[in-house]
This record gives C-alpha cells, structure tokens and sequence, in this order.
C-alpha cells in the first residue's frame, strides 16, 4: 500500500508541508485542546464565530506529518459552518479531504475532530456565561 | 520535485555496497553460478568461495577456526538461530535466558517466543545512557540459565557495552554469552577469542556489504541446533542452497573493512562531533540521547531529541531536504508509539516521542554535515512554530524537561 508512507499522499504532503491557517487567533471564542504530549500527538483549533457561524479557524499540532496535515485541512473544512453543523463535523470528512488515510494513521483525523469539538465545547460555555 | 541534495544518514538501515564488493561478487552471478552441494565443477567453484569468504569472516573477528562461521541470510536469522537453536540443542541444561532490556527486536522477538514455549527469561535493566551493569547480568544468572543474550554496542543509543566483563561473568558462572555485534561490526574491532563469547553475530550489510547474508560466529564447543532443516549444509546447522554471491561480497567486505576499521572509526568519529556539536549551538532545547560521545558511544550514532516536536513531524521534513534520518518513534502503531529502549532508559515521553536517529557513514563528509547544520535547524523552529506546546513553553504555563527553568508544569503531565 503506498499511502502507509505520508510521501505518497501529495495531499497530506502539501497540508504538512504548507500548512494552512497555523497559530492562534487572539480573540478566539473557543479553543479546544485535545491528545497527549507522551502519546505523540496533541492538536489545538481555536476558532471564531458570528452570527452562529464559524468565521475563523487556526490550529497547532504537535504531532507527526499527518497529524499536522490533518489539523490544517479541518481548519478549511470547518469555516463557514454553523455551530449545529460544526457539531457533526467527522473525521472522516478529514480522511476524505486528504484523499484516504491507512488505518495506522487513522487516529490524525479522529484526534483532529476531537479538537473541534473542544472547541465548540468552549465556545458554548463561554456564551452560556455570558 | 526539484534536485535537492542528498545526504544519507541512516546507515545502521543500510550501506552502500562498496564498488570492490560489487565487483567480487560479479562472477558469481553468471560464470560460476553453480550450488556448493553439486560434485562437479561448478559446484567445486562455488565451495572454494565459499571456503575464501568464510577464511575471510573467521580473520575479520579472529576466529579460531573457518569453521566456526555460519552464514545466514541476516542478522534477524543469525540472533534467531542463536537463540532457538540453543534452545533446542538436545544437550541444553536449563530453559532460562538472561538479556537486556533493550536488545534489538530480533533478540526480544526470539526470547519472547520461547517464552510462550515454556521458556523463561529475565530482562536485565540499563543505566539512564543505556549501559548493562555486569554485576545485574551476575544477579540476573541462574542454575537453569542456559544463554545469556547482549549486545555489544545498542542500536538505538550507540551505548557500548562492557562485553569483556559481561564475559568474564558469564564464563564464572558457566553460562554460554551470545553478543549482538550488528550495530558495532565495523566500527569496533571484534576479537571473539579475546572477548572469550561463544555465539556472536554481524550483518556485513552494515559496512559495505550487500544485504541477504548474515554471519554467525559459533565457537565450536557452544550447542546449537540448526532451525532450517534438508541439506547438510553449513555443517548441517543451517539447511539451504548458500547465497554465494552474497557470501563472496561479505568476505571482501569483511576483509576491506577489517584493514580500515580505525580508520574509518576516527574519521566518522570526527563528523560525528561537528555534527552534535554544531547542532548543540543552533538548536536550543536540543537532548542527546545516550551516552556523551567518546569511548563510550558508537562513533557513527546520534539519537537527538529536539523538545516539543515530534520525531516523525521531523523526519519527513528532512526527507524533503534530501536528509535521510530513522525515527526513534514509531507512529505507525498506536500501541508502540515509544521505542522500548528509551523506555527502558527512562526518558520522559515528550522527548522520546520527538527522538530521531541519525546514523553516520564513511562516505558521509564534511560539507554533508554542514548541510545538516544549515538545513535542520529552521525546519525544527518551524515544527516548534507549530507546537501547541512550544506555545505553552514561549508562555511560561508548560516547562522544559531538558533544561527546566523552573516554570510551568512538566509537558508529559
């Protein structure tokens, strides 16, 4: 299988290469921060929302090639959604986006989906507060 | 892509072949391409190469005899038949084993197979850089020990084992000692009358060789059965039609780089310094993994954890830049993500996640050095660019494991 090695994939190659949207917004409405420094792999998005919709989207990734190819492509995936839509979001929409992953690598997208909703996690609480 | 340059640093995984081995070999493919089992001619043709190689193997390790070298098709075959095949042996006492916890997975792989067959072993711990105290490998040595399994230098760490003392332990408690020599053949001139063990093994692949043969020493008093069973072949303790171009290749490039082993050792012993210490000044928070160079360490190894980026992140970068590294992680599984080794060493999770090996060769140079020392640095600040804990570390909530400042939690929390 040639996709087992991220080189193959020019997808994954070119989020992790070019990665879009890196960093941190500095007026985030929600910041999700998922996975484990030990495990090999951790993901930040923060995001921007108006009028219930996703504005903004910025991660970081500590993490191998796809973990960071992962990340970049759900901050595309994800603007432009409204919460409710934000709140299906799936991995395997990442896995699409980046063209198919081998099962090995199948935690890059599940991690990134946990970070979204993190995300939204803090933005909801942060409205229900204020 | 575009013509990036390539430097090779990954030479534990494979060498070049050397153009003189290429060239011994090449008869041997067509001209005199006869079995070593067949009585004519050809046969005859192929058994004095035979016979020339293994001279050639039993002078590169000053074996008593010819006839103490085996030839296998690698090194996982040769750490295999030294284990199972000592297990089998019919005159074995015992059905323990003794070895350390960070042999290479063909020595763990053997062990824990024979495990599940009513064998037992005992793994024996390492200081923080690696090292198998002699004393825990005494303690460890039991009535019914029947091999003790060690390497002499890590694959891993580069650590050099003190394989004279493990030896001089082995041979007061009367325990057969196996030695994993895969790593350090080559760099380390190997003498098995000297080191007084009774199985060794070394894969020429590791130094110009070409890959497909392995080679395992057996001192002729040692019991060992033989795991392949039809022909009589390799004194019926390895069935199988010999690799004999293969065969022919390893000697000559046993023999060359028995010639040049100091040679080599301290030119390779020198890029290595540039190296770590040109990185050492350009990248902060940088760890060597493993004892400091010198003595102690192998000089072709560098295991190098850059704190808050991931190893693999890494290594696919550098593979862009024509650099050619092996991970210390393995992210593939996500139940081994952590090398046993530099479990075994203790070392925090953060910085083995992030560990990268990198393994010099006799061709490397000094301007691939400088390339690397160009070229690694800003792709490791641009990971850390990237690194949710990088950030944490800039704002002071996350501390660094290599040099604590003190602030901020310890990131594997």
């Amino acid at each position: 299988m040639s996709e087992e090695h991220t080189h193959d994939n020019p997808v994954v190659l070119d989020h992790f290469l070019n990665p879009r949207n890196v960093g941190d917004l500095a007026d985030a409405d929600g910041v999700g921060e998922v996975g484990a420094v030990a495990c090999g792999d951790v993901i930040r998005i923060s995001i921007k929302v108006r009028d219930g919709r996703i504005r903004e989207a910025r991660f970081r990734a500590f993490g191998c090639g796809t973990a960071i190819a992962s990340s970049s492509v759900t901050t595309e995936l994800i603007r432009e959604r409204s919460v409710e839509e934000a709140l299906r979001f799936s991995n395997a929409e990442v896995s699409a986006a980046l063209g198919g992953l081998p099962a090995a690598k199948s935690h890059c997208p599940v991690l990134a989906e946990e970070a979204v909703r993190a995300a939204l996690a803090d933005y909801l609480a942060r409205k229900n507060r204020s | 892509m575009r013509a990036v340059r390539q430097v090779y640093l990954d030479h534990q995984a494979a060498t070049p072949l050397r153009p003189e081995v290429e060239e011994a070999m090449r008869p041997y493919f067509r001209e005199s391409f006869g079995s070593a089992s067949s009585l004519h001619q050809h046969g005859l043709k192929a058994r004095d190469a035979l016979a020339r190689a293994r001279e050639q193997m039993a002078a590169f390790i000053n074996a008593e005899s010819p006839e103490e070298i085996l030839f296998t098709s690698d090194g996982t075959e040769s750490a295999n038949l030294a284990i199972k095949g000592t297990a089998w042996s019919p005159k074995r006492r015992g059905s323990h084993f003794v070895m350390s916890a960070i042999e290479h997975p063909a020595v763990m792989g053997s062990v824990e197979f024979l495990e599940q067959h009513g064998f037992s072993a005992t793994r024996v711990g390492v200081t923080a850089e690696g090292l198998i105290e002699p004393e825990s490998v005494r303690q460890a040595i039991k009535h019914e020990t029947l091999l003790v399994a060690v390497h002499q230098a890590n694959h891993d760490l580069g650590t050099i084992q003190r394989i004279d003392a493990i030896a001089e332990v082995t041979r007061a408690q009367g325990v057969p000692l196996y030695v994993d020599a895969e790593a350090s053949a080559g760099w380390i001139p190997l003498d098995v009358q000297a080191l007084g063990v009774d199985l060794l093994s070394f894969s020429p692949h590791r130094f110009g060789g070409p890959k497909g043969v392995g080679v395992l020493y057996r001192q002729r008093r040692a019991r060992l059965a033989s795991l392949l069973h039809g022909g009589t072949q390799e004194n019926g303790r390895r069935a199988g039609t010999e690799n004999i171009p293969a065969i022919v290749g390893a000697g000559v490039a046993a023999e060359l780089v028995g010639r040049e082993c100091a040679r080599r050792a301290r030119q390779v012993a020198g890029l290595q310094e540039r190296l770590w210490s040109g990185l050492q000044a350009r990248v902060p928070l940088l760890r060597l993994n493993g004892p400091e160079l010198g003595r102690g360490r192998l000089c072709a190894n560098l295991n190098l954890s850059a704190e808050f980026v991931e190893g693999e992140g890494l290594l696919l970068m550098l593979d862009t830049r024509g650099i050619a590294v092996a991970s210390g992680t393995s992210c593939v599984s996500k139940s081994l993500k952590v090398s046993p080794v530099l479990q075994a060493i203790g070392l925090d999770h953060g910085l083995a996640q992030g560990a990268i090996l990198l393994t010099l060769g006799e061709q490397n140079t000094e301007s691939d050095i400088d390339y690397v020392l160009e070229t690694l640095p800003p792709l490791v600040a641009k990971l850390r660019a990237m690194s949710p804990i990088w950030d944490e570390y800039q704002q002071g909530t996350t501390d660094s494991v290599v040099s604590p400042r003190p602030a901020g939690r310890p990131t594997t929390r």
